[in-house]
């Protein structure tokens, strides 16, 4: 392909691509298209060997020249994955199978109906809904950071020039340098990383250093356990993330940037490196990019499996081949930064919203969100909620709407208990919060943040202080070890944790808990320390009660403490078939086939669960 | 054990090619992971020399990040996902179930060598919570009944590879 090296020759290519870009989606050229979506959790779902089965059916049947087979990014609707588009009729397939493929092609393609069985079922109404839109899930989610992801190949640099990459880089290279900043100032855009800092402000600071070598650095270590936004953006539009970072260079006045992306994510590295190799044989990365005076590179750097690299200052350290030990601070990055150097780190979902506002104007980014956090949020929405996966919604939209409008409740008519946000650092809202809207500030008042961006829902059967014991063993085991606060103070508060669940807690360990808390909190180095009892201190002030059930009636109300629990056999269910005592590692059911129910001896039954998954009729209890 | 011919070809190799790097240890580290499987002692004794990096400040860069080993793993890693949303789905269970059948704990590998028991932190499966990734291969939404069988399937491509082999 040519090099595009000029502003005209960006807007000749992005009409060529735009029209092929619109001959798939609309069949201008008169060929239909199928999209099959190639995220993570679809790819596992065998997605890879759908998109070959489409091409050979489709080739068998002579059909392969009238329609195209094409992989997208992540649709978001993870649980009802794999899916299947198809243009121009916009018909939505989910829970699409390799054995489905003949079906579609025989019934849609050829017959020109639709498959029924294949399309998603609103749980409420019961109505068969063919097109994305219409579907509750999507109705009241924006896409700006996630602009692209699931439109376009985020293989091919033509479509996503199509789709328009790269129009705000030109434009901003036609801009001042302040001026861009003042764009990103005016735009109120907040980091996503997790603290939400002015974006602006921080890329001012480093435009304000004098300095003959500056940085970009995009923070894709995406540590919190359960969140995985940012990987869906760069798996579903790496340039959107290049632009972002391309601009802030030549916003600040670096010609260098570096991505640090965890290594456990394998296709978005991959399809990061497809990015910026394209982007090279184009000239749009290296030297006088479109004409200008403006050179910008990209590097890549893996992460090694540790949480504390993506706090800034660690990461910076671990590019620099040393351990991920964060820096004390000041002097802030935009001062002293990588190889000591003035450096802006951003997060992936920063950076992916940066080419939208710059090309769609500040307002269009503006008109979303509240007074003090705009635009919109990618959440990653798991635990027990209908619908598993990634929204981006904006800023404002509350707590309610998110679990039960756009995750569909919670499954098997339980109980709401709560929702946690902000990951390890972060806290839960209670059923007394569903109306509180979402935003930076809201979030931090009641006592949690909005982190990067997880979102956990979890119901009656999650004992709060097993999630509070399960994010502490996180935290001692990502602790790095500099400062004893830190180091120790988790440690403590583990083991205290650990004594409740184990039913040997006290009073007074409560009370323990809570100066640890603000031990921990007050004497750490880094945000990692200082956030590190939040979970703790928000469990304790919205769910004492289950505290106190563990230390004083020696119970766990959800049943998850294994100590505190008693398997029982309900003899009105028992339907004495003995499967339960034949699974029994221990010995410790009795019973005669056929005649008298079963009895589980509690001291010595070891609380494995065994006879609780083997039992057909459900007659094991637990209490 | 001192290192086999073409290892130390293969690691000095992996040196060269980031020797234009400003700070170059990461990268190898994890290119020699990837390779081997895991970063013996006499490895990072290499690598001292042809980076003029002291073997202390390597092994504790080496033993910082989780991601690198200083023993061999497995043929068969089970890696069993104990982010949040696989937790809140009972992975908890799912690895005890693990460790019962193999006798094993997470980290270790069993003595024949086949199989290794990982604690992951969120594979980005979460949809498919909770979820279990066996090398490659990751299977969705696991009970504590389906363990048995993972183990089973890993055995079986074992056992079919070892024909094959024959
Ligand atoms: C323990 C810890 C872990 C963090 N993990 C991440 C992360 O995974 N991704 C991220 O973007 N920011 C993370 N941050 C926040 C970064 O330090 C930094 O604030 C952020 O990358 C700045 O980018 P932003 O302003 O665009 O959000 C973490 C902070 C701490 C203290
Ligand atoms: S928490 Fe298990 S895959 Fe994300």
């Amino acid at each position: 392909m040519k090099k595009v090296t000029n502003p005209e020759m960006l807007m000749v290519a992005n009409a060529t691509f735009k029209k092929r870009l619109d001959a798939k989606f609309f069949s201008t050229n008169g060929k239909r298209a199928i999209v099959i979506c190639g995220g993570t959790g679809c790819l596992s779902s065998d997605s890879v060997a759908i998109k070959e089965r489409f091409e050979k059916v489709l080739k068998d049947r002579n059909l392969d020249g009238l329609i195209s087979v094409n992989m997208v990014g992540c649709f978001g609707f993870c649980s009802q994955g794999p899916f299947v588009k198809v243009y121009p009729e916009d018909t939505l397939y989910r829970k699409v199978k390799v054995s489905d493929v003949e079906t579609i092609v025989e019934e849609d393609f050829i017959n020109h109906g639709i498959v029924d069985n294949l399309l998603y079922v609103d749980p409420q109404t019961h109505q068969k809904i063919t097109k994305m839109d219409d579907i509750n899930f999507y109705k009241k989610q924006k896409r700006i950071a996630l602009y692209g992801c699931s439109v376009i190949d985020p293989e091919n640099i033509e479509e996503a020039i199509g789709y328009g990459a790269f129009q705000a880089l030109n434009r901003a290279l036609h801009m001042d340098r302040q001026e861009v900043i003042n764009e990103i100032l005016e735009s109120g855009l907040r980091g996503r990383g997790g603290g939400g800092f002015p974006t602006g402000r921080k890329w001012q600071f480093a435009y304000n250093q004098e300095s003959d070598e500056k940085y970009v650095v995009c923070n894709g270590d995406e540590g919190d356990p359960g969140a995985f936004m940012d990987r869906s953006i760069l798996e579903g539009n790496p340039l959107s993330v290049i632009e972002g970072m391309m601009i802030a260079g030549y916003a600040i006045g670096a010609k260098q940037g570096y991505f640090y992306v965890r290594a456990e994510y394998p296709i978005a590295v991959n399809r990061l490196n497809i990015a910026i190799k394209q982007a090279k044989e184009l000239g749009l990365l290296g030297d006088n990019i479109l004409g200008t005076d403006f050179s910008f590179d990209v590097h890549l750097r893996l992460g090694a499996g540790a949480f504390v690299c993506g706090e800034e200052t660690a990461l910076l350290n671990s590019i620099e081949g040393q351990r991920g030990m964060p820096r004390p601070r000041p002097p802030f990055p935009a001062v002293k930064g990588l190889w000591g150097k003035p450096t802006i780190v951003n997060n992936v979902e920063t950076l992916a919203c940066v080419p939208y506002i710059i090309r769609e104007g500040v307002k269009e980014f503006t008109k979303y969100g509240t007074e003090k956090s705009k635009g919109t949020k990618v959440f990653a929405l798991g635990g027990k909620v209908n619908n598993v996966g990634l929204v981006e919604i904006p800023m404002g939209t509350t707590v309610r709407e998110l679990i039960y409008d756009i995750a569909g409740g919670i499954p098997n008519g339980k109980k709401f208990k709560a929702l946690q946000t902000g990951g390890p650092s972060g806290g839960c809202l209670t059923e007394e919060h569903l109306d509180t809207p979402i935003d930076f500030d809201n979030l931090v008042a009641l006592g949690s943040m909005m982190g990067s961006g997880g979102a956990i829902v979890m119901d009656e059967d999650n004992c709060m202080v097993d999630v509070a014991k399960f994010y502490m063993e996180f935290i001692c085991d990502e602790s790095c070890g500099k400062c004893t606060p830190c180091r120790i103070g988790t440690k403590r508060i583990l083991e205290i944790l650990t004594k409740i669940t184990n039913g040997e807690g006290e009073l007074s360990d409560l009370d323990r808990l809570e100066e640890l808390a603000d031990v921990t909190k007050n004497g750490s180095l880094c945000a990692l320390g200082q956030t590190a009892a939040n979970p703790i201190t928000s469990t304790m002030n919205r769910f004492r009660d289950e505290y106190v059930a563990h230390i004083v009636d020696k119970t766990c109300p959800a049943h998850v403490c294994k100590n505190l629990i008693q398997y029982y056999v309900d003899e009105t269910m028992c339907k004495k078939c003995s499967k339960c005592a034949r699974n029994c590692p221990v010995n410790c059911i009795t019973g005669v086939p056929g005649k008298e129910p079963y009895k589980i001896n509690s001291s010595v039954c070891v609380r494995c669960g065994t006879c609780l998954s083997a039992c057909p009729f459900h007659a094991i209890k637990k209490k | 054990m001192a290192l086999q011919e073409h290892a130390i070809k293969e690691i000095k190799e992996i040196v060269d090619q980031y020797k234009n790097e400003p700070t170059p240890l990461m990268m190898i580290l994890s290119a020699v992971q990837t390779k081997f499987g895991y970063i013996p002692m006499e490895a990072q004794e290499l690598i001292s020399e042809e980076t003029g990096l002291s073997v202390a400040e390597i092994y504790g860069v080496v033993t910082f990040y989780s991601f690198f080993s200083l023993k061999p793993k497995g043929k068969y890693i089970i890696g069993v996902c104990l982010g949040t949303a696989c937790y809140v789905k009972n992975s908890q269970q799912v690895i005890d179930k693990f460790q019962t059948l193999l006798g094993i704990k997470p980290g270790e590998t069993t003595p024949d060598g086949m199989f290794t028991i990982d604690a992951l932190r969120c594979i980005g499966a979460c949809a498919l919570a909770p979820a279990v990734r066996v090398n490659d291969k990751v299977y969705p939404q696991v009970r504590v009944e389906d363990v048995e069988k993972i183990i089973d399937d890993c055995e079986r491509m074992e056992a079919a590879k070892n024909e094959k082999g024959n």
